[in-house]
């Protein structure tokens, strides 16, 4: 007994000799690309600020997130995909095709809300499944496989409906992207979308401290490993597919409440989406990244063209300014990496910091 | 191991090829129309002259691991460069061609500056690069502007029966490239690199050479299909680049060529069967007067189907050099 | 070993492609460009000083459109697609032609609620053509908003459409020249319609009154309901489209001229992103005035302000059917602007006119006049059942398939 005990002793010292303190740790956290990301946000919302300061009251504020959350929704969809290795280019598309479907099938009866919306997620799975089959066993390129998607899927849609939707649904379901909460305290109002958003964050966050979410970065950094240890990589990364399309339902859902049924709503999505993620220190290709990065990486990016919109910069201008902040923030992050990577075995064990408490007498030894 | 597969996917991509001229021939039969007629066969092969360009440059990067998604705005700029310096005087169609070419150039190295040298992933270098150069066209034009002299426009229009010049251009320069790749050293390392970064580094090879090289050949190439652009339109157009949406499209072309996305195996030959697929495609979609909207179904169906048939088998896209010096087949990679 | 024949075999069949070939060239490429097509070019050269609007406004037109906007048309008023105003006509005795003759079309585009509404009508009014048994067929390619495309499917035509005549809508003017003078020296009629190119060999160039009465139409409307120091947001859907960059060239001028101050953003036509900039813009301040320069985008306009518990704008729009339900249900104070969409029968009624030899106008201005809100509610009933995309100046109404072909939206 008084051998476990001193054991335990020892490994909790050792423990506490190798864990620096939670200040020291978040510090370093946000040294990462993933953390960066966070600080390059709070720069840019005190710049918006700074702009205009009537940004900065509370109302505005959960205003502007509510109208970022379909984009940062879809940004956590596009995650589950990159960080497994690959690319969704089909992401506008699946919110268009959810558009036109809320438009066309829900019209102004009330009755139909549920149904129409229980047969888009169905949809949506449907369009991830595919796009994750045919990635994982037919072994196409997920950027092509995608690819095919998005102009199939778009061009379906245009086809079957002639290029136009033929009903507003009814108000009862637009209130999901365009109402919320009324009386808020100090808000004023918490739009629904905001509270989706972090039901979905929070979702996400779980889901990734869950096996599946461990099995898939794993799969995303090394998939012949992964598949080694006995990870079912095929359907492991079928489901990142599914969650991408489903996250671009709900994207879609909130969209047409917000914005309503038009044929441009969701396009160029994806590469938002992808560039949310990146810049949200999401490394493309695979196994590094944190879920909650690539949302805030959406915020960035949202709160980047607020910034530009305040600033009067003229509107043509905006692609480039775009352009290089993009470049700037994942070169920066991409040198982090390096340095964490070359630099990190080394420098934070030191021989003196023994990680594991050494191996107790007689723990080995069975019949003691 | 059967015959099938032990073709490469060069042939396959040609086997698919000549399936499309058999299907081609039997469908525009069917609407009354040759498709070997002089001006089918030259529909076709413009059609493949700009994405032909565009997609040996995008085979280039690809080899080497990386991606080219700023060549729209290239290819604009470009053209927009190339009609302003000539102006209309057949003088200045010298100066407007290696401007227009020095430009492209300049932006590809920035490309595989920031790709080699900052560690930025090809896909945001160039998406960043991109946005970069639309702002610049969105301010700085409005509509399309300049002239192109008559001895250049004569490039764009002129044939040897129903082959146009440009085609011919687009082929030999083609060729060129192939010679690069297989018989120089920086060809090697293009493939080695695109192959594995890492053991080519170790191997001694300087990797940041060839990244910054396929880039500079490819916004090289895109700046080639804007110059034969600026010939076909007469003047330059901010917008012809991402009218065509070459971007992506080259791509598609690439892999459906048989060239790996990942990098370091694949074939020039098979990226221009690819590009032959899909001007084909496009051509027998306009003569059946398919509706658009299908058109982009289709499109997309083919792309991954076609990738589909030889994804699945096992390939040997080694470079010749790899086969000669062994007895033994080389390795077989699952593309 | 393949690899070697295959190489074998392009070379041959390369070689003897060139041994039987002789070289060729486009014959219209050889003309040289005349005089006026160099003015223009270098017109159009950017200038860093001048802003947009100045470069895209030219006095001269405008000054025409401004008169044309109440100019008297000829024709009957009940058939405003064969309306026009008088001027300069073509003789076209020398096309005159028995029995049904093969249209060939080369489309720009179907890619937005525009041009997919006239393309519907375009098709029925072909079908009524075939019915009176003075078109055979018309053949058509689309170019996907794509330049070279679009030539080289005038090209194809030329070669191997056994065509009668041509109609063409091309995808920008000066691009598109060259093709289209190739065209007409095939010595068949060519039409061309919505946008123009910069040569006048076409029969005729049918066209409503233009970008410049749009912008004067919209801006003046707003200048009168609004007073002087108030803000128009304009929301433009993209930069470099002579039509769209005319109707906010015309319409700056005269808001500067009335003391309105305007603020521009291209928004792509999409409404989540028209709905962002108004959030921020009303955060910012007060907003008394919408402008647009289409109205696909109309009703997250307006939505923007309901959201933000804004007082609702005076706004213009267009005649798409979105707008006018969504005018008509918050009772704002609005325009509604007309490209006229009916533009798309005339190709092919001129195209009959030509076959018969009936004299045409060589330059054909259509109708284009705004509906306003006493008009609006014949229009929304006329056009009952229709859906958001549809326009509702399509002009239709008496042929056979109305009104399903529109309703469902049966596109070929």
């Amino acid at each position: 007994m008084s051998v476990s005990e001193n054991a335990q002793g020892t490994r909790n010292e050792i423990l506490a000799r190798n864990r620096s303190s939670a200040g020291d740790r978040l510090l370093r956290a946000l040294r990462t690309p993933s953390g960066g990301v966070f600080i390059l946000l709070i720069a840019l919302l005190i710049a918006v600020i700074a702009a205009n300061p009537s940004f900065g009251e509370p109302g505005s504020l959960i205003r502007f997130i509510g109208r970022t959350a379909p984009i940062a929704i879809a940004a956590i969809g596009q995650y589950f995909v990159i960080v497994s290795g690959e690319f969704d280019l089909s992401m506008g598309s699946v919110v268009t095709a959810q558009v036109f479907i809320a438009g066309n099938l829900i019209g102004d009866d009330d009755a139909r809300v549920l149904p129409v919306l229980g047969l888009m997620f169905v949809f949506g799975a449907f369009i991830g499944l595919i796009n994750g089959l045919v990635t994982t066993l037919l072994k196409v390129p997920s950027f092509i496989v995608t690819l095919g998607m998005m102009l199939a899927l778009l061009g379906m849609v245009l086809y079957s409906t002639g290029g136009a939707a033929t009903g507003n649904p009814a108000d009862s379901f637009r209130q999901i992207g365009r109402g919320g909460i009324r009386d808020v305290p100090v808000l004023e109002i918490i739009p629904y979308p905001v509270i989706i958003f972090v039901v979905t964050a929070a979702a996400a966050l779980w889901l990734m401290r869950r096996p599946y979410g461990r099995t898939l970065i794993a799969v995303g950094d090394n998939s012949r490993a992964a598949a080694l240890t006995g990870a079912r990589v095929w359907w492991v990364k079928t489901r990142a597919f599914m969650l991408s399309s489903l996250s671009a339902t709900v994207a879609g859902i909130i969209l047409v409440g917000y914005a309503g049924v038009h044929p441009s709503v969701g396009r160029g999505y994806e590469f938002t989406a992808i560039t949310a993620v990146v810049l949200g220190g999401v490394v493309l290709g695979g196994g590094r990244g944190w879920v909650l990065s690539a949302a805030a990486g959406a915020f960035a990016l949202e709160t980047l063209f607020t910034l530009l919109n305040f600033l009067g910069v003229e509107s043509t201008w905006r692609d480039s300014v775009q352009g290089i902040i993009i470049i700037v923030a994942v070169a920066a992050a991409a040198q982090t990496w390096q340095r964490k990577r070359r630099g990190a075995s080394s420098r934070t064990h030191e021989p003196t910091h023994p990680i594991a408490p050494p191996p107790t007498v007689g723990t080995n030894e069975r019949g003691i | 191991m059967n015959r099938l597969s032990r073709l490469t996917s060069t042939h396959i991509v040609y086997l698919v090829v000549l399936l499309t001229v058999i299907v081609g021939t039997i469908l525009v039969g069917s609407v009354g129309r040759s498709f070997f007629s002089t001006g089918n066969i030259s529909d076709i092969l413009t059609g493949t002259s700009v994405l032909g360009f565009i997609a040996i440059g995008q085979t280039l990067v690809i080899l080497v691991g990386s991606l080219d998604l700023s060549v729209p705005y290239v290819i604009s700029l470009s053209s927009l460069i190339a009609a302003g310096i000539m102006a209309n005087q057949g003088a200045n169609v010298l100066p407007g061609v290696l401007a227009a070419l020095a430009i492209s150039a300049l932006i590809g190295l920035a490309n595989g500056l920031v790709v080699s040298g900052l560690k930025v992933h090809g896909f945001i270098a160039t998406l960043g690069m991109g946005l970069i150069i639309s702002g610049y066209l969105a301010t700085n034009y409005q509509g399309s502007s300049g002239q192109a002299p008559l001895s250049f426009r004569l490039i764009g229009a002129t044939g040897l029966g129903p082959v146009p010049i440009s085609t011919l251009i687009m082929l030999a320069t083609a060729g060129l490239v192939l010679l690069m790749l297989n018989r120089t050293r920086v060809g090697h390392h293009i493939y080695a690199v695109g192959g594995d970064l890492g053991v080519a580094r170790m191997s001694g090879i300087r990797t940041r050479t060839p990244i910054i090289t396929a880039h500079v050949l490819c916004s090289v190439m895109a700046g080639l299909a804007g110059l034969l652009l600026a010939a076909r339109l007469g003047v330059g157009s901010p917008t012809i680049g991402s009218q065509g949406g070459y971007d992506l499209l080259s791509i598609a072309a690439v892999v459906l060529g048989g060239t790996l996305l990942a990098g370091g195996k694949g074939s020039l030959v098979g990226t221009l069967g690819g590009v032959l697929i899909f001007a084909m495609l496009d051509n027998i979609m306009s003569v059946m007067q398919i509706n658009p909207f299908l058109k982009d179904v289709v499109r997309g169906l083919v792309i991954v189907i076609a990738v589909a048939v030889y994804a699945r088998r096992t390939v040997i896209t080694r470079p010749p050099r790899f086969e000669k010096s062994s007895t033994t087949p080389a390795r077989e990679v699952s593309a | 070993m393949r690899r070697s024949i295959l190489t074998k075999v392009t070379v041959v069949a390369a070689t003897s492609l060139l041994a039987l070939t002789a070289c060729t060239t486009d014959s219209s490429i050889e003309d040289p460009p005349t005089e006026d097509t160099t003015a223009s070019a270098a017109e159009t050269e950017p200038a860093a000083e001048e802003t947009s609007s100045d470069e895209w406004f030219v006095q001269e037109v405008y000054d025409d459109q401004y008169e044309q906007r109440s100019a008297t048309f000829e024709g009957d008023p009940e058939q405003p697609w064969l309306q026009y105003i008088d001027g300069e006509m073509t003789d076209t005795a020398e096309y005159a032609a028995d029995g049904a003759q093969k249209a060939c079309f080369a489309n720009a585009s179907i890619s937005n609620p525009w041009r997919q509404t006239g393309w519907i009508t375009m098709n029925e009014q072909l079908k009524a053509l075939q019915d009176s048994g003075v078109i055979s067929e018309m053949e058509t390619r689309d170019a996907q908003d794509d330049d070279n495309t679009q030539i080289a499917d005038i090209d194809y035509f030329i070669a191997e459409g056994n065509c009668d005549a041509f109609i063409i809508s091309p995808n920008s003017t000066a691009a598109m020249t060259p093709a289209v003078e190739r065209a007409c020296e095939t010595g068949k009629p060519v039409v061309v319609f919505d946008r123009g190119v910069e040569t006048d060999c076409a029969v005729t160039f049918i066209h409503p009154i233009g970008g410049f009465a749009w912008g004067i139409d919209t801006a003046e409307f707003l200048s009168e309901q609004l007073e002087e120091g108030d803000k128009v947001i304009a929301l433009r859907i993209l930069p470099g489209v002579d039509v769209l960059e005319q109707r906010w060239a015309a319409a700056e001028r005269i808001f500067e001229e009335n003391g309105i101050e305007a603020v521009d953003y291209f928004t792509g036509a999409d409404p989540t992103e028209i709905k962002d900039i108004l959030a921020d813009e009303l955060a910012t301040g007060d907003v008394q005035g919408i402008w647009m320069d289409a109205g696909d985008g109309a009703v997250a306009a307006i939505e923007a302000f309901e959201d933000a518990g804004a007082d609702l704008p005076v706004m213009t729009g267009e005649d798409e059917m979105s707008f006018l339900r969504k005018w008509e249900e918050t009772g704002i104070t609005a325009l509604a602007p007309v490209y006229s969409n009916f533009q798309w029968r005339t190709p092919l009624l001129a195209l009959e006119k030509i076959f018969a030899g009936e004299e045409i106008p060589a330059e054909w201005i259509l109708p284009q006049e705004p509906i306003t809100e006493d008009e609006r509610g014949d229009f929304l009933a006329a056009n009952e059942g229709m859906p958001d995309g549809h326009y509702a100046k399509f002009g239709g109404e008496d042929m056979e398939g109305y009104p399903e072909v529109w309703q469902e939206r049966q596109i070929p």
